[in-house]
């Protein structure tokens, strides 16, 4: 650990300790996710040889067969996409139309609204899930997908970021628009939104990694197995399976919830690193 | 005269100006009533609901709320397990943010220089931090299983043997802590990469030539120049600490006896399993608290980089 210390950032001076250890470092990061797929595609299941990391067998789809047949991971991929499309669809509205109002309105109060949306950027909304619960319960959506989704409808981080994405466009655009009498609505969608793409993708991904990851809150609102997303799908297979010691099914369960986002990041590599970087508020 | 030039010119000026205003104001305000109205229901009613409620019991099912005053906290502070949970919380956040502060360091700082297998390993430490905290969790079972799992396998390779990690009281904590790390560290390498850009190369060329070591430049130029960055990661990684919990829930349930129950997890215990809602509203009502100190400490950080505060 200390070894990588020595790494200077230009590289220009011994960094080759430093470095070195960093790649052995590397290897011990990956073991995890070698053992998940040399496990996923062993033929076996069980057994002492599931700790090996070194495929000595011809690969098979058995476990993943297994798997599919003992949980109904499709419609779990199925609740997650409407989960985390849903509530990335209501936020690009919200955070789009309160980020214009933070970037070019001035109105009395600002201010106060600016410090009302902060507080939701420092109490987690996980944090609330204890009391959110009823609420949702008060609303009728217990046990319903947009019971999962109400609380994220709202983004503090999406206007914030939203705001210094319109901040950064020239007012004469508006301007001009606004002399040929577009409304509010209208410049706000024919001028803003087409110049803030780049910030609009990064809350994108930002957003449905998030809600493609979480777990203690579906966990609580969703009462039906058909309701589950992934994640909880995921983690009653992994406690059913584990009685089971089939350490190969879980690891091609595993596999199968976390590909798609590991797909998506292969694919889109910088965006990813980007709006990552851009979710950590400077 | 004078007079009415000056009266002429506030009525000019006032018209406009009191009609205008009004305007974007209703404007303003009808953009941002959506969030408003998501906000109020589940980020400010839930606070005033918590405050309530922690100083609120029920004494039977259906019956009233009775007023119990610090009844909730006593009962709270009373409690081994929520002490449990308190001291677990502060052991696992020194023992994940700083490891994972030094390693995400230690990784930025040998994988700046921008070349095709730095990026590739760089994209290899960032790859923990995309997959589910429960999808982590599932894999650790295995690799923390007793006698033929992953650790145990290996260990037995070198001739030694492990702990039972998940299953030991005093050992299970820190396996999990061991997962937390894996799972983080990427995420904090990204702000150090971007940190690192803004240390000018001049810096270490002057540093050189006064022949500075390794570690004096790391000392002298690096660290200061990434002050900023490192008191940020420190503030996203405290509050991580007290907002993810999934994996507790997949390996141990916060067994065995306590020995790895995380606050949220064990408000989530309270409000799931024991049905206190009084003591669950003041459980959540501490983990408040810590969230509250923790992000005023970068609340100028956070003023200044959305701009309500110019710089």
């Amino acid at each position: 650990m200390s070894g990588t210390g020595t790494g200077v950032a230009t590289g220009e001076f011994s960094p080759k300790l430093g470095y070195g250890a960093t790649l052995l470092v590397a290897g011990l990061w990956m073991t995890p996710f070698v053992w998940m797929l040399v496990a996923a595609f062993n033929p076996q299941s069980i057994g002492a040889g599931m700790a090996s990391l070194i495929p000595d067998y011809v690969p098979t789809l058995a476990n993943f067969r297994e798997a599919w047949a003992s949980a109904d991971f499709p419609r779990y991929g199925l609740n997650t996409l409407v989960i985390t499309l849903g509530i990335l669809a209501v936020q690009l509205v919200t955070v789009t139309l309160a980020g214009y109002a933070f970037a070019r309105l001035e109105f009395p109060g600002r201010s106060l609204f600016f410090y009302l949306f902060l507080l939701q950027l420092m109490l987690a909304p996980v944090v609330l899930i204890v009391p959110n619960l009823t609420t949702i319960a008060t609303l009728g959506l217990y046990d319903s997908l947009v019971g999962v989704m109400a609380p994220y409808f709202a983004s503090a981080f999406g206007t914030f970021l939203m705001r210094q994405a319109f901040r950064a466009i020239p007012r004469e655009l508006e301007d001009a628009a606004l002399i040929d009498g577009a409304s509010v609505l209208q410049r706000i969608r024919l001028i803003y939104l087409p110049l803030a793409k780049p910030s609009l993708i990064a809350f994108s991904i930002v957003s449905v990694t998030a809600h493609w990851n979480e777990f203690l809150w579906p966990l609580m609102v969703i009462n039906s197995p058909d309701l589950r997303p992934l994640t909880v799908g995921l983690a009653s297979f992994t406690r059913g399976a584990e009685g089971a010691q089939a350490w190969g099914v879980i690891a091609a369960g595993t596999l199968m919830v976390s590909a798609p986002l590991l797909i998506a990041f292969a694919l889109f590599q910088r965006a990813f690193v980007n709006s990552f970087v851009s979710s950590g508020i400077k | 005269m004078a007079n009415a030039v000056i009266h002429g010119q506030v009525t000019r000026d006032w018209r406009p100006a009191l009609r205008r205003p009004r305007r974007t104001t209703v404007v303003a305000l009808a953009l941002l009533a959506p969030s408003l109205i998501f906000l109020a229901l589940f980020t400010y009613w839930p606070v005033l609901q918590v405050l309530w409620q922690s100083l609120h019991n029920q004494i039977r099912i259906g019956g009233p709320q009775t007023y119990v005053g610090g009844g909730n906290f006593a009962k709270l502070a009373a409690d081994p397990a929520f002490r449990k949970a308190l001291s677990n919380n502060l052991i696992y956040a020194f023992g994940t943010v700083i490891p994972s502060l030094v390693l995400a360091l230690g990784f930025a700082m040998a994988l700046a220089r921008s070349s095709r297998v730095n990026a590739l390993f760089r994209a290899l430490f960032f790859l923990p931090v995309l997959i589910p905290l429960v999808a982590a969790a599932s894999i650790f079972l295995f690799i923390f299983l007793p006698g033929v799992g992953l650790l145990d396998y290996h260990l037995a390779k070198l001739a030694l043997s492990g702990p039972n990690w998940l299953g030991d009281p005093d050992i299970a904590l820190y396996a999990i802590m061991g997962l937390t790390i894996w799972k983080n560290a990427g995420y904090y390498m990204l702000f150090f990469l971007a940190g690192l850009q803004a240390v000018p190369a001049d810096a270490y060329e002057a540093a050189i030539l006064d022949g500075a070591g390794p570690w004096q430049r790391l000392a002298y130029i690096t660290l200061p120049y990434l002050k900023p960055t490192i008191g940020f990661v420190m503030v996203i990684g405290l509050l991580n600490v007290v907002t993810q919990v999934d994996h507790v829930f997949v390996l141990t349930k916060g067994g065995p006896s306590d020995s790895t129950n995380l606050l949220l997890f064990y408000v989530y215990q309270q409000a799931v399993e024991s049905y206190d809602a009084g003591k669950a509203a003041a459980g959540t009502l501490v983990m408040l608290a810590l969230l509250l100190a923790i992000s005023a400490s970068s609340l100028r950080t956070l003023e200044r980089s959305f701009g309500e505060r110019e710089t």
